[in-house]
């Protein structure tokens, strides 16, 4: 009698097993549908041919954002070790201070920065009135890992902070007793233990960084073109849908590959510590 | 070294907190100067509150967070029960991956493989205005849907599986079971997965950017136009509001959590 019952509780995921087919399958199978046609709907390898001329989007978009996310770690890490480390009041008031930028849209958190590091903006203002001389930051790329280390750098902090803060005390105390230095407890025990929230905060911030299309526009000045910046240019036209498309699943492929490869990573460490 | 930690502490919060106060100050800039401050002025503010533009906005984004939350916290929690008591582990966690699918992709793959889905089955209908509310709502129900169950499913795995069974047999529907017995139980899930996800959608620039119409503008679409055209300190005010309201709700959900621990303590007393 129950076996029915509760069998018949599985049809309560009936509404979302339909939602997720024609929102999150079919959307993907329409993305590889447009790569591999043309605009009049004929089969083509057309578009994933035309990738050759992204190749350098490519690679200037992978390499800012391991930058940018490299960057985030090494401020970050301290950051969350510190926060970890402090007492519970002044935790609460840092923890909340790094949700309330995550809280901020990050249209307002870009252009903040943009007004900042504008020719005519405040630094500059700043550095003139000190009579530092100026600096041209706007269209760097210099100016765009800054903005992306800025605008994610809380996703970084936070998933590190939780694993850190979750740690046993006994074990730092028991290695520290058994003759380990503060150096040697931080690289052997708190480092390995709290890999799992350094590789989701990796991904927290790689995955953004690499996709981003609003932070190039307004800190690259136009000046390069990023990944994000080639889809949405894309897809302002349909005549241009299959190319867009076909970048778009390149990008995905490289995203999802990468999150994997990571996460084996996080498998290999635990499996060792077996 | 506990001085050293201090110093970096306060200078990466400094760093992080510098441009967001600048452009607060710059709100009330009596000109559009972005480069020195000429006078405290309530101009930008003004200008703001006299486009209509803003509070068109302003209902869309919240008639969109409201639906696009209860829809999705509704679907969700159906589906996390339901997904619970599926008897294969294979389907289960395909199923959970499949879900997950939004939260792993870049926001630009999700927006435009949605958007590709919507412009080719509206060129079938042959449908004029193929973007617009419906696409937006749906959209957003599908990027707010795995954070649901991400925060219903702990409270649905830890609740003792033989609360519902116990109700059913002493005479309730699974459909009562479900109200009186599961849903109290896992109560405060749902409630944290409906606030995650207004607060999501409250916030979705890049999604909505490519599967909303040219009729329906929500704030963070309409901050993107803004900033698109010159750059005038009306966004600065917009900012500062809602940076103001951010910090007001974040404070009060502190202190609602801090009120709730200190209950809970009390009542363990």
């Amino acid at each position: 009698m129950n076996k029915t019952k509760s069998g018949l509780a599985r049809f309560a995921a009936a509404p979302h097993i339909v939602w997720t087919v024609m929102f999150i399958v079919a959307p993907l199978l329409f993305v590889a549908y447009y790569t591999f046609t043309n605009a009049d709907g004929a089969f083509t390898f057309e578009n994933i041919f035309a990738l050759k001329d992204h190749i350098t989007t490519f690679t200037l978009s992978i390499s800012l954002s391991v930058i940018a996310t490299f960057i985030c770690f090494l401020i970050g890490y301290p950051l969350a070790y510190i926060i970890a480390r402090s007492k519970e009041s002044s935790q609460k008031i840092m923890v909340m201070l790094l949700m309330l930028p995550m809280w901020t849209n990050l249209l307002i958190r870009t252009y903040s920065m943009m007004a900042i590091m504008d020719d005519g903006g405040f630094l500059n203002v700043v550095l003139r009135y000190f009579n530092l001389g100026e600096v041209h930051l706007i269209g760097t790329k210099g100016a765009v890992i800054f903005g992306m280390v800025y605008d994610f750098l809380p996703y970084m902090v936070l998933p590190i902070y939780t694993t850190i803060s979750k740690l046993d005390s006994n074990l730092l105390e028991a290695a520290s007793d058994l003759g380990c230095n503060n150096f040697g407890v931080l690289t052997k025990i708190i480092l390995p233990l709290s890999s799992s929230g350094v590789i989701s905060g990796i991904t927290m911030v790689f995955v953004p960084s690499i996709s981003t299309f609003y932070i190039s526009q307004k800190l690259g000045g136009g000046t390069f073109e990023l990944i994000g910046d080639t889809i949405e240019r894309q897809f302002q036209n349909s005549s241009t849908y299959n190319v867009g498309a076909a970048i778009s699943l390149v990008m995905m492929v490289l995203v999802l590959i990468s999150l994997a490869i990571m996460n084996r990573f996080t498998e290999g460490e635990g499996g060792s510590e077996n | 070294m506990k001085a050293l930690s201090r110093v970096y502490t306060a200078l990466v919060f400094i760093i992080l907190y510098i441009p967001i106060i600048v452009l607060m100050i710059f709100s009330f800039n009596s000109t559009s100067n972005t480069g020195g401050f000429t006078g405290f002025s309530l101009y930008w503010y003004k200008e703001l509150f006299n486009s209509p533009d803003t509070f068109n906005a302003l209902k869309n984004t919240l008639i969109l967070a409201f639906s696009a939350a209860t829809i999705s916290t509704v679907l969700g929690t159906a589906a996390t029960v339901g997904i619970n008591k599926f008897r294969r582990n294979i389907t289960k966690s395909a199923l959970l991956s499949l879900t997950n699918v939004p939260v792993m992709n870049p926001d630009i793959v999700t927006g435009i493989s949605m958007m590709l889905l919507f412009v080719f089955v509206g060129n079938i209908i042959g449908s004029e205005e193929k973007l617009g509310f419906g696409t937006l709502l749906i959209a957003h129900i599908t990027f707010c849907l795995p954070y649901v169950i991400l925060s219903v499913r702990p409270k649905v795995l830890q609740m003792n599986k033989a609360l519902p069974e116990a109700a059913m047999d002493l005479g309730c529907t699974p459909l009562k079971s479900f109200f009186k017995v599961e849903l109290p139980n896992i109560m405060s899930g749902v409630v944290s997965g409906f606030i995650l996800a207004f607060t999501l959608s409250l916030d979705d620039f890049v999604i909505s950017y490519f599967t909303t119409g040219n009729d329906f503008q929500t704030l963070p679409l309409l901050i993107y136009s803004m900033t698109k055209k010159e750059v005038k300190p009306d966004i600065y005010a917009l900012s500062t509001l809602m940076i103001a309201a951010v910090t007001v709700l974040l404070i009060l959900s502190n202190i609602s959590s801090k009120g709730k621990t200190a209950n809970r303590k009390a009542a363990l007393k």
